[in-house]
C-alpha cells in the first residue's frame, strides 16, 4: 500500500466543497450572506454561519435570499448567496434583472447540482443560467479550487461590476480534500451611492444597460480566452484530447492519464479560441461535460470540429467507469473487460424516522378512501412510498396548493365524488405554499389542507425557518403563528383546526370531517421533527409475543422500529386465505411515541422491562 | 491499490456512523502526510438508506471515487449492504464485516427478501471476510452506537499505517466532545481488533 509522506503544514485542512466555499467567503470579508437549505448546497451556509463577523440568515425561499444578497452589494459589501439547482429557478426573476445593474461590493452565487440525482426532483444544469443571464461562471474541480476560485470570483465580480455564479455539483460540495487555507481580510463597504440610472430598472432604464450587457459579454469572453483558470495538461497521447470541467476534469485525468486535457475553470463565457487553438493539436476532440451538451453545441456552432453527447450520457456523472468504455469505444480499443456483476440485493430506499410524526398523518391517510392527494417536498414526500402509498403528485416546492386546487378545478365526471387533499410541511409553506393557499382562498377552492409543522426543516437536516422561533444561529427569533396566519389569508377561523398527530383517533375524525365539507379547510398537525432538541423521547415499548395475533396493523404505521420476524399463512372461517406477520419492536430505538400501540386490538405492545438487558431483534 | 493509492470502502445504512468512521480514517491519513479525497453516494443518508463512502489515499489522489473491482479493503457495517458493495473490491482483497442484519421495511412488508446467507454468498466470490457481530459487540459494551468504533477497531490491523495512528485520531474527537466517552470508545475499539483477529483465526482453521 502507498508510502508514508512527510507531514503538511497546519493550514491544510480536510474540508468538503462547501466547507471550503464557506471558509473562502468569510476570507474574503463577506459581510452578508443568505440562503435557503437545499441538498446538497445546505452546508455552506451552516458553515459560514459558524465564522465571526458576518450576517448569516435563513431566508424564508431562495428568491429572498438572492434578493438579501443584492442589496448588500448595492450597499458596497461582499455578499454571498447559495442553493441548491432547483433554487435558481426560484431566483431567477432577481438574477434576470440583475444582470442589468450588476452590483458595486462583490457578490457570489453558488448553486448546487445534484448531478446523479442523490437527492432532487430533477438534473437541471446550472451551466445556462451563466448563458441566460449573460454573466460568468466558474466551476471548481475539487475543494481546492472551491476556495480558490470562491475569493477569485469576489474580486472579479467587483472588476467587473458583474455577480458571478460558482457552479458546483454534489460530487464537489460532499467531497472531502485537503486545503489550504489562510486568514480573513476585512473589507469594509463602500456605502450605498445613489444611482437611479444604475439600480433602478424601468423600461427607460433597462434599455440603457443592455448594450452594456452585450459589451460586457465581449470583455468577459476576452477574460476567458486569458484566465488562469482554463488551463491546459499536456499530454502525449495525441489521439484524443478533451475538453472538461467540474468533477469530470478529475475522472478524465483518472481514465486518461496520457490524454491532453483543456480544463475550463471559467467555463461561461466559453473562451472559443482557445479551445480552437488546443483542438489543432489533438486528433479528435472530445467534451466531457456533466448532463447538458452545451459547451459542445458552442463549439459545434463556432466550426469546431468535436464530439460529446453521440458517446457520452446526458444524465448521471461522467466517472471513469463511464469514460473508460465510451472511448475505447471511440478509438476501436477492447473496451475493458467489465467487473463482476453486483449481487443481487433488495433496494433500500430512505425511510422516514422511528417516530416521526409524519407516520401518523400517513397511517391516518391510507386508511381513508376515495381522496386525490397533491404532495409536495420535504420528508413528507416518502408518504409517496410503502407502506402508505398516499401522495398521487409532487413536483416543486409548494406546489401542492395550486395542484390541489387544479385538480379541484378541472376535475372530470369520473372524480366528482373525490375529495382533494394537500400536504406541506411547514417550511414548503413559508417558502412557496403560501401564495397558493391565498389563491385557494381567492377562487373558492374546495380543497383540505393538511400543514404540517415539525418545527424544523426535516428534509435538509432540522433547520430552522420562521416558524421554529428560533434564527440560524439557534438563538430566539419572531415564530410565526399559522393558525392566525391561514385565518388572514381568509381561511375561515372554524375551518381551521392545530391536532396533535400522535393521538390517531382525533387525527382521523378530524380529516374525515373536514373533507367532507366543500370549502377549503386547514388542519395543522403541532409536533416536532424527532431529530431537534424540542423532541423529547418517551418510554421505549416492546412486543409480548405470546399477545401478538400477527393481525400487521402496527406495520401499516411504517415505523421503521417494527421489524416482522415471522410470517404464517392461515386460512380464515370465510375461506380467504390471509399472510400473519408476527412482529417484534427494537426497543433500543423505540422512543415511545405510541403509534403503533393505539392499533394494536390485543394489546401486545407495551413498555418494555428497561431492567433487563436489552437484546437486538434478530431475523 | 492503483498508482500508489490506496482504495477503502465502508459501507453500511444511514445513522451507523458510516461517513464519520471514514472521516476518521482519512484523518489518520493525513496525519502521516497523505493526500486524501473521500466521497459518499448517500441518498438521504439521515434516514436509513444505502451509504457508501469512498476513501482514496496516496501521494496525489485525482478522482476522488473508487471504481467498481478496485478497492483494496471493504468494510461493511451491515450484512446485504456488505454484499451490496462486494463487487467493488479488487480480486481476492479482504472483507471486514459486521454480521447484523438490519432488515428495511420493504423487507418487513413481504416486497423483497432478506438473502439467506450474505457471508457465504461474499466467501463463494472469493474474497476473505472477517465477519463478527459488531452490534452485539457494542451492546455488551453497553451502547449500540459504539458499533462504528468497533468497526475501526477491526480495521486497525490492515492498515498501511500503525493502529495507535487511528486509535488517537478516534479518541482526539471525544475528548474534544464528550470525554467521559474516551475510555468506552478505547475498549470499543479494541474490542473490534480482537473480533477481527479471532474471525481471521477462525477462516484459518477452517481452512486447516
Ligand atoms: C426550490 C427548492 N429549494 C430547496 C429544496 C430542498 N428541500 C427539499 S424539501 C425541503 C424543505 C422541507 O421542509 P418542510 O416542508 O418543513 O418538511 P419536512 O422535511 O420538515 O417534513 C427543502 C428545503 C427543494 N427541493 N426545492
Ligand atoms: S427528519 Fe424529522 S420530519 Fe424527517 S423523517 Fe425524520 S423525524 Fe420525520
Ligand atoms: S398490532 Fe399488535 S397484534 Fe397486530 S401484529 Fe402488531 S403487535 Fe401483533
Ligand atoms: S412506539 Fe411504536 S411507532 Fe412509536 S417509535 Fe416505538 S415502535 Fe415506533
Amino acid at each position: 500500500m502507498a508510502a508514508v509522506l512527510p507531514v503538511p503544514s497546519a493550514t491544510r485542512v480536510l474540508l468538503s466543497g462547501n466547507e471550503a466555499v464557506a471558509r473562502a467567503v468569510w476570507e474574503s470579508g463577506v459581510r452578508v450572506a443568505a440562503a435557503y437549505p437545499g441538498t446538497p448546497s445546505t452546508e455552506m451556509l451552516e458553515v459560514i454561519a459558524t465564522y465571526p463577523d458576518i450576517y448569516t440568515e435563513w431566508s424564508v425561499n431562495e428568491k429572498v435570499s438572492l434578493e438579501v444578497a443584492i442589496g448588500a452589494a448595492f450597499a458596497g459589501s461582499r455578499s454571498f448567496c447559495c442553493m441548491k439547482h432547483v433554487g435558481m429557478n426560484v431566483a431567477s426573476d432577481a438574477l434576470m434583472t440583475l444582470t442589468l445593474t450588476g452590483v458595486a461590493g462583490g457578490l457570489v452565487i453558488a448553486i448546487a447540482d445534484d448531478v446523479g440525482l442523490s437527492s432532487s426532483q430533477n438534473e437541471q444544469d446550472s451551466r445556462y443560467w451563466g448563458r441566460f443571464a449573460h454573466i460568468p461562471l466558474f466551476e471548481p474541480a475539487d475543494s481546492q479550487e472551491a476556495y480558490e476560485m470562491t475569493k477569485a470570483a469576489f474580486d472579479f465580480s467587483e472588476k467587473f461590476q458583474v455577480p458571478v455564479i460558482l457552479r458546483m455539483t454534489t460530487r464537489i460540495n460532499h467531497v472531502k480534500g485537503l486545503v489550504t487555507v489562510g486568514e480573513r481580510q476585512a473589507y469594509p463597504s463602500s456605502g450605498f451611492k445613489k444611482d437611479p440610472a444604475r439600480w433602478v430598472m424601468t423600461p427607460a432604464g433597462a434599455s440603457k444597460r443592455i448594450p452594456m450587457m452585450f459589451e460586457r459579454d465581449i470583455t468577459l469572453r476576452a477574460e476567458a480566452e486569458i484566465s488562469p483558470w482554463n488551463l491546459i495538461d499536456n499530454g502525449k497521447d495525441k489521439r484524443v484530447g478533451f475538453v472538461t470541467s467540474g468533477p469530470a476534469y478529475m475522472h478524465v485525468r483518472e481514465s486518461f492519464p496520457d490524454a491532453p486535457v483543456l480544463k475550463l475553470g471559467f467555463s461561461c463565457p466559453v473562451p472559443l479560441e482557445k479551445i480552437r487553438a488546443f483542438a489543432a493539436t489533438v486528433e479528435l476532440l472530445v467534451v466531457a461535460e456533466e448532463v447538458e451538451p452545451l459547451v459542445e453545441l458552442e463549439l459545434k456552432a463556432a466550426g469546431i470540429n468535436c464530439l460529446g453527447k453521440e458517446i457520452l450520457p446526458r444524465q448521471g456523472e461522467l466517472a471513469p467507469n463511464v469514460l473508460k468504455p465510451a472511448i475505447a469505444k471511440l478509438l476501436g480499443e477492447p473496451v475493458p473487460e467489465g467487473i463482476t456483476p453486483a449481487a443481487k440485493v433488495f433496494p433500500r430506499p430512505p425511510t422516514m424516522c422511528v417516530a416521526c410524526p409524519h407516520l401518523g398523518v400517513y397511517y391516518t391517510l391510507a386508511q381513508i378512501k376515495n381522496l386525490t392527494i397533491s404532495g409536495d417536498i420535504g420528508c413528507y414526500t416518502l408518504g409517496a412510498g410503502h407502506p402508505w402509498n398516499a401522495l398521487d403528485t409532487t413536483i416543486s416546492m409548494g406546489a401542492s396548493m395550486g395542484i390541489a386546487l387544479g385538480l379541484d378545478k378541472g376535475r372530470g365526471e369520473s372524480d366528482k365524488d373525490k375529495r382533494i387533499l394537500a400536504v406541506i410541511g411547514d417550511s414548503t409553506f413559508l417558502h412557496m405554499g403560501m401564495q397558493g393557499l391565498l389563491d385557494i382562498v381567492y377562487n373558492g377552492g374546495n380543497v383540505t389542507v393538511l400543514l404540517l409543522d415539525n418545527r424544523a426543516v426535516g428534509m435538509t437536516g432540522g433547520q430552522s425557518n420562521p416558524g421554529t422561533g428560533r434564527d440560524i444561529h439557534g438563538d430566539e427569533a419572531p415564530r410565526v403563528n399559522f393558525a392566525q396566519l391561514v385565518e388572514s389569508l381568509g381561511v375561515k377561523k372554524e375551518r381551521i383546526h392545530v391536532v396533535d398527530p400522535y393521538i390517531l383517533p382525533a387525527l382521523f375524525k378530524t380529516i374525515r370531517d373536514e373533507i367532507k365539507i366543500p370549502e377549503v379547510s386547514v388542519i395543522i398537525t403541532d409536533q416536532p421533527c424527532v431529530l431537534i432538541d424540542d423532541y423529547k423521547k418517551q418510554k421505549p415499548y416492546e412486543v409480548i409475543d405470546d399477545k401478538c395475533t400477527g393481525c400487521g396493523n402496527c406495520v401499516d404505521v411504517g415505523c421503521p422500529a417494527i421489524h416482522v420476524t415471522r410470517r404464517e399463512k392461515v386460512i380464515k372461517p370465510s375461506g380467504k386465505e390471509v399472510e400473519l406477520q408476527f412482529v417484534r419492536i427494537e426497543t433500543s430505538v423505540c422512543t415511545g411515541c405510541t403509534l403503533c400501540v393505539q392499533p394494536c386490538a390485543p394489546d401486545a405492545i407495551v413498555h418494555a422491562d428497561l431492567t433487563k438487558p436489552m437484546r437486538l431483534v434478530r431475523h | 491499490m492503483t498508482d500508489n493509492i490506496t482504495n477503502i470502502l465502508v459501507v453500511g445504512i444511514g445513522g451507523q456512523g458510516v461517513m464519520t468512521a471514514t472521516e476518521i480514517l482519512a484523518e489518520a491519513a493525513i496525519a502521516l502526510g497523505h493526500d486524501v479525497k473521500k466521497t459518499e453516494v448517500a441518498g438521504m443518508a439521515q434516514r436509513g438508506g444505502v451509504v457508501s463512502s469512498h476513501l482514496r489515499f496516496g501521494p496525489k489522489v485525482l478522482s476522488p471515487q473508487i471504481m467498481a473491482g478496485t478497492a483494496d479493503l471493504l468494510v461493511g457495517f451491515e450484512s446485504a449492504e456488505t454484499l451490496r458493495w462486494c463487487h467493488y473490491l479488487k480480486p481476492g482483497s479482504l472483507v471486514l464485516m459486521n454480521t447484523a442484519r438490519l432488515v428495511p421495511p420493504v423487507v418487513d412488508i413481504g416486497l423483497y427478501d432478506y438473502p439467506d446467507d450474505p457471508l457465504a454468498e461474499i466467501r463463494a466470490r472469493g474474497f476473505e471476510v472477517h465477519a463478527f457481530d459488531a452490534m452485539e459487540i457494542a451492546m455488551d459494551l453497553g451502547d449500540v452506537r459504539l458499533g462504528n468504533t468497533v468497526m475501526l477497531g477491526a480495521m486497525a490491523d490492515h492498515l498501511p499505517f500503525p493502529s495507535e495512528v487511528l486509535l488517537e485520531s478516534i479518541l482526539k474527537r471525544f475528548r474534544a466532545r464528550k470525554p467521559q466517552m474516551v475510555e468506552l470508545n478505547r475498549r470499543a475499539f479494541e474490542a473490534g481488533r480482537s473480533a477481527d483477529a479471532a474471525a481471521a483465526h477462525e477462516k484459518k482453521s477452517v481452512l486447516a
